[in-house]
């Protein structure tokens, strides 16, 4: 079985273009071109440099001998927190940014939940000198407030989405309306493995580089390309598909899929997709979502905003409905603990959605010789606030 | 014949009125229904709310949502309508968006929606490939015509395209724009319309989105078959309740 998209725009059963027709010309001159703007020698080269000179590329693979320690396994953190900006996001922006302008767009917009999408897209926006607009919830505004001032200070404008529960999903909503009032100049940058196809496979493939580069750094420090487990947190699923990339063929190396129990899957305030999810349309793909019988969206809920989504990407719903991939929930108590057991052993102070990912040590064994390399997603700065009143600091 | 073919026959411009079922009040679906036919109407949209209306502006949204609220379901929507062709006989249509219609299961949907007499489908989230290439024939067993959407950015080929997939009418977005959300028709809308126009199509098209009052159903209709009014009559049922409804259709016609 292939686990990469399909020329329909599918994975598995997941995937597609459920959108109404005011978006069709911009989704299809997308899924016409990205594949070729993307492959042109002068893109490539653009894309390599920024990511480079500019993101601070490539981000160490790093062995977290502590934490290794501690677990009786063999962890290696991949950095992507050591990114220009505070995480993984940017990989994609700067991506979208140079397909944007090659197709003449001079508009951007964004939807963002923790802020670091709005961040990295704001960020690419003044490197292009492009206008900027960020649709943010207004419960996320509130919980991300360093955030918005970065995404201010850099020329964006940040717009409150005040309706349904006021996260990532109604920012989402927001952005798409954006879109199909300004069809013509305005490129929507998608921070996620979500939405109509061809965003899910154009997503994972900017944020590929983070499996690629592991390939070659596991190669160097322990002579082998694959480790025996990837993990990573799952909202969406963008840092989750880029650490999978070049591995999702690859069936000796176990997929590992963390996601937001929340304050526990039964208590009716939890992200966790896979469990509580089924089949069905948010955002323009047909993918497991959270909802009710009736096929309305429910409104998810985790302490860590880049993980309060009620769907998850079309690749990552196949991966767990195929059993290609493994999936464990972590409640917003465990998730918070692990990232200070991080900051304690390694110095290493984790955001809050890359701490689900390193929780799982305490729930799940690894063998002594295995090798288990964890996407560090982000960096905890922005996350102060929640960490200071949840630990009284 | 279909009830829409039917009524798109006759020699006439059409008044078709969208309204979100359990808004404002849970009960009133079958209220408004029956005005609206007493009041000349030609054919209605029931919309089938949705929790994350991607399409449209702040006004159905708010529609949608205290619908929801009030308790509207798939289910009740079919309840509330069971015996409705016992009162009008005027075409009727249920939109929405594809979700709450897939959770239902398509073909159970379908079905229902023959045994109750519902003409016709506008789901604006299911493309025309997905449609054809498995829906279709479910469509046509419950003889329910399905209506696509055109705006002023599709491609004349896309648009050929729509129409030889169509077999009632085309549902034509005035503006790049959500709904509720433009007033009044510039230069570009004229344009829109008489470029559309030209094209001899073989559906009719009914004009969308943008059509509040009587000057702007003027204009669009000038050419086309006729025109929908929906965020304008929901913010009348804000106002007013279901009282009044034929006041308000008189003074779009």
């Amino acid at each position: 079985m292939n686990y990469n998209v399909n020329e329909k725009g599918y994975y598995g059963e997941f995937g597609g273009a459920y959108i109404p027709e005011m978006l069709y010309p911009n989704v299809e001159e997308l899924r016409q071109q990205y594949l070729t703007i993307t492959s042109e020698e002068s893109f490539q080269k653009e894309f390599q440099q920024l990511l480079r000179d500019y993101v601070g590329r490539p981000t160490p693979l790093y062995f977290a001998k502590r934490f290794s320690e501690k677990y009786n396994t063999n962890v290696y953190l991949k950095r992507e927190d050591l990114c220009h900006t505070g995480a993984h996001k940017v990989n994609n922006t700067i991506g979208q940014i140079l397909l944007a302008k090659r197709l003449g767009k001079n508009r951007i917009i964004a939807e963002t939940g923790a802020g670091q999408h709005g961040v990295a897209t704001a960020t690419v926006c003044a490197l292009m000198g492009l206008e900027c607009i960020v649709y943010m919830g207004e419960i996320d505004i509130q919980r991300q407030a360093p955030n918005v001032a970065r995404m201010k200070m850099l020329g964006a404008t940040v717009v409150p989405a005040t309706s349904g529960s006021k996260t990532l999903k109604d920012a989402t909503n927001e952005a798409i309306r954006d879109w199909i009032n300004n069809p013509v100049d305005t490129h929507y940058i998608i921070g996620s493995v979500v939405g109509p196809h061809p965003y899910p496979d154009m997503v994972a493939r900017f944020q590929s580089i983070i499996s690629e580069e592991t390939q070659k750094q596991l190669l160097e420090k322990e002579g082998r390309e694959n480790p025996d487990y990837v993990v990573a947190c799952v909202g969406g699923g963008s840092n989750a598909a880029g650490i999978y990339y070049h591995y999702l063929n690859q069936p000796e190396v176990g997929i590992i899929a963390v996601e937001a129990a929340g304050k526990g899957i039964d208590t009716g305030e939890s992200a966790a997709t896979s469990a509580l999810g089924k089949m069905g349309i948010i955002h323009g793909s047909k993918t497991l979502l959270m909802q009710t019988p009736d096929g309305q969206i429910t409104e998810p809920y985790s302490i860590s905003a880049g993980l309060d989504y009620p769907g998850v990407g079309p690749m990552h719903a196949n991966l767990f409905t195929s059993g290609r991939g493994e999936f464990i929930s972590i409640t917003d108590a465990d998730a918070m603990k692990a990232g200070l057991e991080l900051c304690e052993l390694e110095g290493i102070i984790p955001a809050i959605e890359s701490s689900h990912a390193l929780a799982i040590f305490n729930q799940r064994k690894f063998k002594k010789d295995d090798i288990v390399v964890v996407n560090l997603s982000g960096r905890g700065d922005k996350d102060l606030n929640t960490y200071i009143s949840y630990f009284n600091l | 014949m279909n009830r829409i073919v039917e009524k798109l026959n006759e020699n006439k411009k059409i008044v078709s009125i969208y309204f979100t079922a359990g808004f404002p009040e849970l009960n009133d679906t079958v209220t408004i229904i029956k005005e609206l036919e007493r009041s000349g109407v030609d054919l209605i949209e029931i919309g089938l709310p949705f929790s994350d209306p991607l399409a449209d502006g702040p006004t159905i949204q708010k529609s949608s949502t205290k619908a929801l609220q009030n308790g509207m379901t798939t289910q009740l929507l079919f309840d509330q309508l069971a015996n409705i062709r016992d009162h009008v006989s005027i075409p009727l249509i249920i939109m929405g968006y594809f979700n709450p219609v897939l959770q239902y299961g398509v073909e159970k949907f379908c079905a229902k929606c023959k045994e109750i007499g519902i003409d016709g489908l506008i789901l604006p989230d299911l493309p025309l490939a997905e449609y054809q290439e498995h829906y279709q024939s479910t469509f046509e067993k419950y003889g329910l015509i399905n209506t696509f959407l055109i705006t002023p950015q599709t491609s004349p080929q896309r648009i050929e395209e729509i129409d030889q997939a169509s077999n009632g009418f085309i549902y034509m977005v005035s503006s790049a724009s959500t709904t509720g959300a433009k007033q009044g028709f510039g230069d570009e809308q004229k344009n829109y319309f008489d470029r559309i126009a030209s094209m001899q199509l073989k559906n009719p098209q009914i004009v969308g989105f943008g059509i509040s009052n009587n000057q702007t159903y003027q204009a669009a209709t000038q050419q086309a078959k006729g025109a929908i009014i929906g965020s304008a009559f929901i913010k009348h049922l804000e106002n007013h309740g279901t009282s009044n409804i034929s006041n308000f259709v008189n003074s779009i016609r």
